[in-house]
């Protein structure tokens, strides 16, 4: 390998950040007793998950008992909406259509349970409207799901306009703030939000572990049965170094967060003018300056995007990308589909997703290495040929 | 996920291109499924004498398309026409599971190439 790997994938996992890890270790095995134990070993390990609490708490402006550990994400998203379901009076449910598959599963489900779910379109931007929220809702919903920020395209969505509309109309309102926690300014009171979901791995945090939080006084029931941990709610012995992991790395994120984010908004549009003027026949998805800091998302007319991604691998850049190739169906992205791309051109898309560690360089050799490398994938496509060929005619 | 084989015919396909007055050529699949593949031919005195293609599609399409190309030379139109994606497949050393399908169209361009040859042939 002639060239370091750059690493351009931080919407799937970003690395443990040193301090964290530093934080974390002695909690394996120096320190590791059983929070829910009386003897000192216990005391000092409760102490360490209630410290985490409420660093986390502290991150999004909520109540430190107003937060529950859970496994990831997408078990938070499993617990607010099956939670809520199953003690709320009513059948019907609010989302969007470019939710991701933690929500969009979870609504799959409860329609075969029997609720009924409005998937809310958005417009070519990814934005779900407000005023479209408000007209859906019914006398029977119990529910209004709508994400923070998008996590293919990097959309943030106007959650406090939308968190207005359901605190006036008296509905539980949950988001899934996975990739704005720790990237963006994130208030629960501010959005209005009585349900929010974080994943550490996405912060600089390890995988295995992350958070949901609940208003005080909503009723949602229990997710797993058992011991009293998590006030009785979410029940298992506690993750205790990934939840002291957690809990260090969402409160070094929220300190440096304007910080990191106005580099990181520079470097993205560094990335995304530069693919603009050197590049034809691309198109940026989400919106220009209504995005997260770290996210980059364009679709590469006539060239599939498993073999982008490989070859910029081969080159020395990680990423991802939304054809139906990475995503293991025959379809590519709901996202894409859904800001109303045709499959062809959904195909061909390239995620980009900067982190801490991103430099001005590496942006440089992205963009060194791109036209190239889209060049020879579009001397390879037929489609190419075709559409250049019905230009010059 | 995939061998070193499908990735050094990913890496540096043979026969990519098109060619001028084929004998045959087939194009197979469609965008909407982010595969397409079309394939020229040249047949000399009933034998392949030269393949070339060109594939929007993802690895696996790529590289199936470049050995099958490979494998076609030199052979007769039947023993072209006997060419499965199977035999594609093995000779690139496998592929994972999810990625079959997309090795058929690699054994459907060559056949639709066949086809037009000979039906320009009849």
């Amino acid at each position: 390998m002639n060239h370091k790997m750059i690493y351009l994938d931080n919407a799937a996992t970003t690395a443990v950040r040193p301090e964290v890890l530093d934080a974390m270790l002695p909690w394996f095995s120096a320190h590791y007793g059983n929070p829910s134990s009386i003897h000192a070993a216990g005391r000092e390990a409760k102490i360490a998950v209630e410290t985490a609490r409420k660093q986390v708490a502290a991150a999004i402006g909520a109540l430190p008992q107003e937060i529950y550990f859970t496994g990831c994400g997408s078990e938070s998203d499993n617990w607010a909406i099956r939670g809520l379901a199953d003690v709320a009076k009513g059948r019907h449910i609010i989302t969007s259509a470019i939710e991701h598959h933690a929500v969009l599963h979870t609504c799959e489900y409860l329609e075969k349970k029997g609720y009924e779910v409005t998937y809310l379109p958005v417009d070519e931007y990814g934005f779900v409207s407000p005023q479209a929220v408000k007209d859906a809702i019914r006398g029977d919903t119990i529910l209004i799901t709508v994400m923070t920020a998008n996590n293919e395209i990097g959309t943030v969505e106007p959650i406090a306009e939308i968190g207005a509309i359901a605190k006036e109309a008296g509905i539980p309102f949950h988001t899934d703030a996975v990739q704005a926690v720790g990237a963006i300014p994130v208030d629960v009171n501010a959005m209005n939000v009585d349900m929010l979901s974080m994943s550490a791995h996405k912060l600089g945090g390890p995988k295995g572990v992350g958070a949901l939080y609940v208003r005080k006084g909503l009723r949602i029931s229990p997710f797993i049965f058992g011991g009293a941990q998590e006030h009785n709610r979410r029940a298992g012995t506690e993750n205790l170094a990934s939840i002291v992991g957690m809990g260090k790395a969402i409160e070094i994120a929220a300190a440096e967060l304007e910080e990191h984010g106005k580099r990181l908004t520079k470097l993205r549009d560094k990335l995304i003018g530069g693919v603009l003027k050197t590049i034809p026949d691309v198109r940026l998805n989400g919106h220009p300056t209504q995005r997260l800091p770290n996210n980059f998302n364009m679709c590469f007319r006539y060239i599939e995007g498993e073999s982008l991604l490989m070859r910029l691998d081969l080159a020395g850049v990680e990423g991802s990308s939304g054809s139906a190739c990475t995503s293991g169906s025959l379809d590519p992205s709901h996202v894409l589909l859904a800001i109303g791309l045709p499959h062809e051109i959904a195909h061909g898309s390239l995620r980009l997703t900067l982190g801490l560690d991103t430099t001005q360089e590496d942006i440089d050799y992205v963009l060194s290495k791109l036209p190239g490398i889209v060049q020879v994938l579009r001397d390879m496509s037929p489609l190419y040929h075709m559409d250049k060929a019905k230009e010059n005619a | 996920m995939y061998s070193d084989k499908v990735m050094d015919h990913f890496e540096h396909p043979r026969n990519v291109g098109e060619i001028d007055n084929a004998s045959g050529s087939g194009t197979v699949g469609n965008a909407k499924c982010g595969d397409i593949m079309k394939m020229d031919i040249k047949v000399e005195n009933g034998v392949i004498v030269d393949a070339k293609f060109k594939t929007f599609g993802c690895c696996a399409a790529v590289a199936t398309s470049s050995m099958a190309t490979e494998m076609i030379k030199g052979k007769t139109i039947e023993e072209a026409l006997a060419l499965t994606n199977k035999q594609v497949m093995d000779e690139l050393g496998g592929l994972p599971p999810v990625k079959i399908h997309c090795s058929v169209l690699a054994e459907e361009s060559i056949r639709a190439a066949l086809e037009d040859y000979q039906k320009k042939h009849a």
